[in-house]
């Protein structure tokens, strides 16, 4: 579904590689020290980060030179997910259409959405009046309305409590079913209990997704010191 | 960050044709004003003296506003008593006070039959006068004393509170503090705010054509005014507008390098808690250091009150159709300024680093001469229209391009945290456009936005300076109205209208801004 054609990208000294497809319709992890890469990799499939060399494709589509709106991919960065100016309707809203303007009938998908999420009832709120999980919530919502078959997820629950990264994990296997999911994180742990195959970046090569419970039972050296 | 810079779009473009628009009026108007003078027409006698004395008493005006600055200042940074955060805002209105208004409050106090030679007559004193040069200084000081005061207590505000808290540790009283922290500060801060009130002084035009006048206080901008107005001497009016522009240009080129701020709208309500200066001697000093200055700032302001009220209930209908025509211009005038603005900080924004020379092409209003420019539109139009025609939109332009400059610092530094704190979300959900600037950037700039309409308003609406150069007897503002009451010696009447004027000049402002504050969620 998403696939990294050789690809290359290049911010001053730094460099990272990555050359394979992700499992369709599945959660992939991605994991590795902080500064090797993982948001990187995740904002050049975003469109984000110009790409030095390759291609990036979703299904048989190149998607390298798509500006961010318009690729078939939705995005929930760790944190300034909302619009703090506007309500979780309307923020929730621009899933559906980037004007944000709620018909009766966008109304009704933003409730169901904001349904499905645990948060019936919290659209007329503000950002600001929702805890660190709400806001994480209100962003998978609008993820769910805009229907990209991509969804990149990068450390969105970082700041949120064990229990509760739990609980979001678990959403998101829920909601995001038949979608194709990446997500960054530093926590062994969530990666094996949502993801099905893990990519390991470091020493700028994102490395080719493989078994979660399999990469982690027996760590390559580099991913060893890591996990110390 | 986005990835490259932004495309431009049409209101980018609109933007970088508003930034341009401004240097190209101030050289179009320039050049017709040095096509005007020609070569070989020289200054006469009475034009140096002109030169003199705009270089005299802006000199003067800026040591007695800075000399008065340094101990108010001082005094409002180590005192803490009620009231305080409101004289500190007050400090802030006199940039939005009408001229006019200004000028009659202080006539009405320091005047003939003002209240201050009421109390020398009692006392068996000569009596003074306002008119001449040393009514335009005290003007100027009565303007800038506030604007100086601000800037040189944003200096003290910049001392880190633990120094002060160090001092005190180490025991040290008033003169060490001096001399070890407030020194130093005022030694960096002072320079600027000099410059600054100089330059001010070199470019005001409705005091000098108020309270001066005449051989001896005389200054260019007047003597542009009467060549222009009595003798219909374009020439004249032309080799004086290049010395204008000599002078003033110079001036902000030095200013420039020192000012960063305009000291308005900055938050200097925080006293710190001081342990030195303890003294009954100096708490006495601080204490009257700040009477007498609220007296001066306030009285001329009571007065105008007290005067205009018992004749605001029969105003002459012309003033009110003054009072209708000022509106009009202020409406031109705030439209063009938020929209220049908009565009202008969407420009600069979306070009990234390249903004910066847009940003300075807009900013260069700041050394221009609204008078300069109105003259070099006389020049063009006089030959095709009867400037009299004009002397609404004219006025309405210039306004607009004099505020730009106030306005761009406000709302550029905003546009950008918009764009860099929500921008990629804004891009992650294909935000574009209209819808962009509808969803992120008006929302979050609404504020400065708000406040920069407002000083638009305020300052359009209380502006006596190209008006009288275009304006025949029938188009008066309502700032030329009380001035020509005021020649009138029509005085109740002047007084009333005066009042009008600075009621419907700081509500205006009150409502812009306001209105930018009206649904602020950070």
């Amino acid at each position: 579904m998403l696939r990294f054609d050789r690809v290359e990208i290049r911010q001053g000294d730094f460099m990272l590689r990555a050359n394979f497809s992700v499992a369709p319709g599945a959660i992939t992890a991605v994991v590795g020290p902080s500064g090797s890469g993982k948001s990187t990799l995740l904002g050049a499939a975003a469109g984000f980060i110009p790409l030095a060399a390759g291609r990036v494709l979703v299904g048989d589509r190149d998607v390298t030179t798509l500006p961010p709106g318009e690729r078939p991919v939705s995005v929930v960065f760790q944190d300034g997910n909302l619009f703090p100016h506007l309500d979780i309707a309307t923020n929730v809203a621009l899933g559906l259409h980037p004007s944000g303007r709620l018909t009766r009938e966008r109304r009704t998908a933003v409730e169901g959405a904001l349904a499905r999420v645990g948060l019936e009832g919290f659209g007329g709120r503000r950002p600001s009046e929702l805890s660190g999980g709400q806001q994480s919530r209100a962003a998978l919502a609008r993820a769910l309305l805009r229907e990209r078959p991509v969804v990149l997820l990068d450390e969105p629950f970082a700041a949120l409590g064990p229990a509760l990264r739990a609980g979001m994990l678990a959403l998101v296997a829920e909601v995001f079913a038949d979608r194709t999911v990446i997500i960054v994180t530093h926590a062994p742990e969530d990666a094996r209990a949502v993801a099905a195959e893990t990519i390991f970046v470091d020493g700028g090569l994102a490395a080719k997704p493989v078994p979660t419970d399999a990469l982690f039972d027996d760590p390559p050296p580099a991913l060893k010191d890591y996990l110390g | 960050m986005a990835i490259g810079a932004q495309p431009l779009g049409p209101g980018g473009r609109a933007g970088v044709a508003a930034a341009l628009a401004v240097p190209a009026l101030i050289a179009v108007t320039a050049g017709a004003v040095l096509w005007q003078a020609g070569p070989g027409r020289g200054l006469s006698p009475a034009d140096w003296s002109a030169v003199r004395f705009t270089l005299w008493q802006a000199a003067v005006s800026a040591v007695l506003s800075i000399g008065l600055a340094v101990p108010l200042a001082r005094a409002l940074a180590r005192r803490r008593f009620r009231g305080r955060a409101l004289l500190v805002t007050l400090l802030g209105a006199p940039f939005l006070l009408p001229t006019i208004v200004a000028v009659f409050g202080l006539v009405a106090v320091f005047g003939r039959s003002g209240a201050l030679n009421a109390v020398l007559g009692w006392l068996g004193l000569p009596e003074v006068t306002i008119y001449g040069a040393h009514g335009v200084i005290l003007a100027h000081v009565f303007y800038n004393l506030p604007l100086a005061t601000r800037l040189i207590l944003q200096g003290w505000a910049a001392i880190p509170a633990e120094r002060f808290r160090l001092a005190a540790t180490l025991g040290m009283d008033a003169a060490a503090v001096n001399r070890h922290l407030e020194r130093p500060m005022l030694m960096r801060v002072v320079p600027g705010a000099a410059l600054l009130v100089f330059v001010i002084c070199t470019t005001s035009f409705a005091i000098a054509l108020t309270l001066g006048g005449g051989p001896r206080a005389t200054t260019v901008e007047l003597a542009i005014y009467q060549a222009l107005r009595f003798d219909f001497d374009l020439t004249r009016a032309a080799v004086l507008s290049l010395v204008q522009l000599a002078i003033t240009g110079v001036a902000a080129l030095l200013a420039l390098r020192w000012v960063g701020e305009t000291g308005i709208g900055a938050g200097l309500d925080r006293p710190v808690r001081r342990f030195d200066a303890r003294g009954p001697g100096l708490r006495l000093l601080d204490g009257a250091v700040i009477m007498l200055a609220t007296l001066f700032l306030v009285l001329p302001m009571v007065a105008v009150a007290l005067r205009g009220l018992p004749a605001f209930i029969d105003l002459p209908a012309s003033v009110w159709t003054a009072l209708l025509r000022s509106l009009a211009v202020a409406a031109a005038s705030t439209a063009l300024v938020v929209a220049g603005v908009l565009a202008i900080s969407l420009a600069v924004v979306r070009l990234g680093r390249r903004g910066h020379v847009l940003e300075g092409a807009a900013l260069l209003a700041v050394a221009a001469s609204p008078l300069v420019i109105g003259t070099g539109l006389f020049i063009i139009v006089h030959p095709f229209v009867d400037p009299g025609r004009l002397a609404l939109p004219v006025t309405a332009l210039v306004n607009a391009v004099m505020t730009m400059p106030f306005a761009l610092r406000a709302v550029i530094p905003a546009t950008q945290a918009a764009e860099a704190e929500f921008g990629r979300l804004a891009d992650s959900v294909g935000l574009a456009g209209w819808t962009r600037l509808r969803l992120l950037v008006l929302p979050r700039i609404s504020r400065p936005l708000g406040f920069a309409a407002g000083l638009a308003a305020a300052l359009s609406m209380g502006d006596l300076g190209v008006i009288a150069l275009f304006a025949d007897p029938e188009t008066a503002t309502l700032p030329l109205q009380v001035y020509r009451l005021m020649g009138a010696y029509r005085m109740d009447d002047a007084a009333a209208a005066a009042l009008l004027l600075l009621v419907v000049t700081l509500a205006l402002f009150r409502a812009f801004d306001r209105g930018g504050r009206g649904h602020v969620e950070v």
